[in-house]
């Protein structure tokens, strides 16, 4: 296939015009021991039916069809068609970086108001654009923390999803930041007012990746005492029914916002969510969008407060992020403005109602107890007669992607799983789940 | 009768009045969501966190949010209206058979946590872009975590760092040409980095002689885009290369401009140990307004056992994840942007080497040819020949009539084009970077040529109307100034 224009007749015209004899004479100033002699080894190229045949055969090799009990930041929500409709459209997906804000009033303000929402639902004054994802949100925070307290600790949850704690620790390294992980007692975060610091930052999830709800004011109010940051990822889909982080007193929100509107997609693209307090409003990183006014007074939308950022402060910049997931976040918009108040509320209400279901179901189930009795919100753990990895896996046969083995990340935790439920899971869903997780005990 | 082959630049709809905000067109109780009823007994969830209030969403209907968004579209400029020669970000069509393949119901409802015998095709999918990237590149293995370009540079500095502590160093200082996009100072910076910058000769191209002499112990790479920023070939690259490993520096390629050179050379033979690609500029992903890209890195033999992981492998045919024994660690939440790697698996696959080398060779072609069209009214300032892009100067416009680069990019938007990239490189004074790509037409590149002629032959008539420019789009000139002393960034 190809997707350039040009006849034969009209490239040698140009060729002629530009006073070259052939095509390869456009690259004769490359240095020849720097040119491939031989033409690329890769397969020739196919038509569109072969290779849309190809892709459809790539993805059945996924086992796809299962009802979806896993979460650790991405769910399986009920995405409204909507958003993919309006997300769809190509002055959304084929546009760059508004740069020339007079043709980019429609995605500058799709950002507007987005970074409203995402305002709104963490109560942060303060968002952006959108970044990468809710890890890379997290190094972010972290980032943040480090250059405002000049401090170079961060205190960790052993709560904060595995990943994002490994990410942080990825970059920290680079920096000599030394990252202090605080246990959990009883699955919520026992933070050491005696552990190495002081501290920049208190980073924890609420709740955290045990599903489980953290006490903000005890975070909040430790981070106080010793000058740092307070820094909660969040689940968007919670919002509607848990207290805002920024009610709470927190400085930094995160979230991995692939929940609103985006598909799993195998994690990724999916979008990080990124709040913070007024004070912090000049060092938040990534794209502002921004309200002002054109010169005929007309409201209008740029990219704002650019200073900061790397483009302009080169080496300076707290952070390198320049494109960043911005078709994501208008999806995200699209989700919560479809969701409104009491859709989001609802969203939760009904993931909490069915999640305490399915574990009451599974705590009948013999042998299957709770990895702890605090408070959860739709997510949760519970530890199995049998060994979690295998119990996926015959769960699968029997049409369900049951949850997440904890092992591997909480060693503690042994054969412990955590299952996820979304508003999107019917009863019977849930009664299937529980009946086949119980053969699957049985047949030990 | 029209013409075959006449011209059709692209005066977008861009919609007449200002577009409320979604707030604006909230009216309390309406609603577009709808739930089955809650079919589980409603137990009180207990919540020690509970909220005290609804979050104050706009309330509006479906219909209102149809609406709302596609007016919003209307006032926005893309490829698929027109050409958007936005140079340096490479805004070509994509093949809308590669957005088929990401909507693809076998990938877009796979969950990242599914365990590996689950999710055989995706680990697939991974294994065979790298398979492509690697034979395109010249390296050896890739990881596909970073999420954008940006992500990329960080992740193969870290990836530098490991590599120098593996040999009991530290060496402090990484070498930038003074052409270098932003994001690698900054990158150099996050990654525990002091950024050295090397300047630039007469050619438009790193002065080897200043590299040599900035090059010592305490170098721990080099970073370089080849076509550099001006568009054009580092011809002494593979002489770069070596003095800078010839102090066990490590020299890093940002493949930002990797279209340009596609089947015709490779970073691995110029080189270059470290390559991170951008996919969605070279491989067809639709930039999304912003994102989202990828941007993997692949590298030469000896460094693969420092990328991020888990990386996928094939364990006789069964394939799995496995974390290379010296990783950097991961770097992404989950795999990274794997939709943009189906996308780009998808558009490498229909191309195959032929397709990639004609990519490579209409996009120069395109670039030189608008070149040859503009650059008397828009002087090339350097004269080796220009690949994918050039950076023209508008510094004798505004000498002889007050136009600035500003100015032709406004006057550019009145006349169906997207605006080149201004000001960018910061060595070319009034730069204008121009990036037509491989997609357009010779009828497109003209018309192109013929209103950035015009723009400059306004400007010595009426100067003052040009840079009165924009006269067509909804909003003309938004007071960046203002945005920034007064910050307004939510409703």
């Amino acid at each position: 296939m190809t997707f350039t224009p040009h006849t034969d007749e009209q490239e040698q015209r140009m060729l002629a015009a530009l006073g070259l004899a052939d095509a390869d004479e456009l690259f004769a100033h490359i240095p020849k021991a720097a040119r491939l002699a031989e033409p690329l080894d890769v397969a020739a190229g196919i038509s569109e039916l072969e290779v849309m045949r190809y892709v459809e055969d790539l993805g059945r090799q996924n086992r796809g069809g299962l009802v979806c009990f896993a979460g650790g930041g991405v769910y399986d929500h009920h995405l409204p068609p909507v958003v993919r409709s309006l997300t769809m459209r190509p002055e959304f997906v084929t546009s760059y970086t508004p740069y020339q804000s007079e043709v980019a009033q429609g995605v500058l303000q799709a950002l507007f108001e987005y970074q409203s929402m995402v305002a709104t639902i963490t109560g942060l004054p303060v968002a952006n654009a959108s970044l990468y994802d809710g890890a890379s949100a997290g190094i972010e925070a972290v980032n943040l923390a480090l250059v405002e307290t000049g401090r170079d600790t961060v205190w960790v949850s052993r709560g904060l999803h595995p990943h994002t704690r490994q990410v942080i620790a990825t970059f920290a390294h680079a920096r000599g930041v030394t990252i202090i992980e605080h246990p959990l007692e009883d699955g919520r975060t026992a933070w050491s007012r005696e552990a190495a610091g002081p501290p920049a930052a208190l980073v924890f999830g609420q709740p955290n990746y045990l599903g489980i709800i953290e006490e903000y004011d005890a975070a909040v109010t430790l981070a106080d005492d010793l000058g740092a940051l307070t820094a909660a990822s969040v689940d968007p889909m919670l919002l509607g029914i848990l207290r805002t982080p920024g009610d709470a007193g927190c400085d930094i929100a995160f979230a991995e916002g692939q929940p609103l509107g985006n598909p799993l997609s195998f994690g990724g693209p999916v979008v990080g969510i990124f709040a913070v307090a007024e004070r912090l409003m000049r060092r938040i990183p990534g794209r502002l969008s921004g309200e002002t006014v054109d010169r005929e007074g007309r409201r209008a939308y740029t990219l704002t407060l650019r200073t900061r950022e790397q483009d302009i402060r080169r080496e300076k910049a707290s952070s390198n992020i320049c494109t960043n997931q911005t078709l994501n976040a208008v999806a995200a918009a699209i989700h919560l403005a479809w969701l409104g108040p009491d859709g989001l509320a609802e969203v939760g209400r009904q993931s909490s109602h069915k999640a305490r279901y399915l574990r009451g179901r599974l705590l009948d189930l013999p042998g299957v107890s709770a990895i702890s009795d605090a408070a959860y919100g739709r997510e949760f753990g519970v530890v199995l007669p049998v060994d979690a990895s295998t119990a996926v896996t015959s769960m699968a046969d029997r049409g369900y992607l049951a949850g997440i083995p904890l092992d591997r990340d909480y060693p503690e935790y042994r054969n412990g799983l955590l299952v996820a439920v979304t508003e999107k899971r019917s009863r019977q869903e849930l009664d299937g789940f529980a009946d086949a997780l119980g053969e699957v005990i049985a047949d030990g | 009768m029209a013409e075959p082959g006449g011209r059709a630049t692209s005066t977008p709809l861009m919609g007449g009045s200002p577009e409320p905000t979604l707030i604006e067109l909230s009216v309390p109780g309406r609603r577009a969501w709808s739930f089955p009823p809650l079919d589980v007994p409603a137990d009180d969830p207990g919540l020690p966190e509970a909220a005290n209030s609804l979050p104050a969403l706009p309330e509006v209907s479906e219909r209102d949010l149809v609406a709302h968004f596609t007016r919003l579209a209307h006032r926005n400029f893309a490829v698929d209206l027109g050409a958007y020669p936005l140079g340096s970000c490479t805004m070509k069509y994509n093949p809308k058979v590669c957005d088929w393949a990401a909507e693809h119901g076998g990938f877009r409802d796979l969950h990242p946590a599914a365990p590996p015998e689950l999710t055989q095709g995706a680990l697939r999918v991974l294994l065979e872009t790298e398979s492509i990237l690697c034979a395109i590149t010249g390296m050896t293995r890739a990881t596909f975590q970073p999420p954008a370009g940006a992500a990329g540079e960080l992740t193969g500095l870290l990836i530098m760092r490991a590599y120098h502590e593996s040999q009991g160093r530290n060496p402090t200082k990484i070498l930038i040409p003074d052409s270098a996009h932003g994001t690698n100072p900054a990158s150099v910076t996050l990654a525990g980095y002091r950024a050295v910058q090397v300047p630039s000769d007469d050619r438009g191209m790193v002065d080897l002689e200043a590299l040599r002499a900035a090059v010592d112990e305490d170098v721990a790479g080099f970073m370089l885009t080849n076509p550099n920023t001006l568009g054009l070939f580092e011809v002494d690259v593979i002489e770069m290369a070596r003095a800078i490993h010839d102090v066990d520096g490590l020299v890093y390629y940002d493949g930002a401009n990797l279209n340009a050179i596609l089947g015709v050379a490779r970073p691995g033979d110029m080189g270059f140990d470290i390559v991170h690609s951008n996919l969605h500029k070279t491989f067809a992903t639709p930039h999304g307004g912003g994102g989202p890209g990828a941007g993997p890195v692949a590298v030469v033999k000896h460094l693969v056992r420092f990328l991020p992981g888990p990386l996928p492998v094939d364990r006789d045919g069964v394939l799995g994840w496995e974390m290379p024994p010296d990783s950097v660690g991961r770097v992404h939440g989950n795999h990274g942007n794997f939709l943009v790697v189906l996308r780009a698996l998808t558009y490498m696959r229909l191309l195959g080497a032929e397709g990639l080398r004609e990519v490579a060779e209409r996009s120069v072609l395109n670039a030189r040819y608008l070149a040859s069209l503009v650059g008397e009214r828009y002087p090339i300032p350097y004269d080796a020949p220009p690949m994918h892009e050039f950076v023209a100067s508008a510094a004798a416009l505004k000498k002889a009539t007050g136009v600035r680069a500003m100015d032709v990019a406004k006057a550019l938007l009145d006349r169906g084009f997207h605006a080149p990239t201004v000001y960018f490189p910061l060595i070319v004074e009034e730069a204008l970077m121009l990036e037509p790509t491989e997609t357009e037409s010779p009828e497109t590149i003209e018309a192109l040529a013929d209103a950035l002629n015009e723009i400059a032959a306004l400007a010595a008539e009426d100067a003052a109307h040009v840079q009165a420019s924009p006269h067509k789009t909804p909003v003309s000139r938004p007071d960046d100034a203002l945005a920034a002393r007064k910050p307004k960034l939510t409703w």
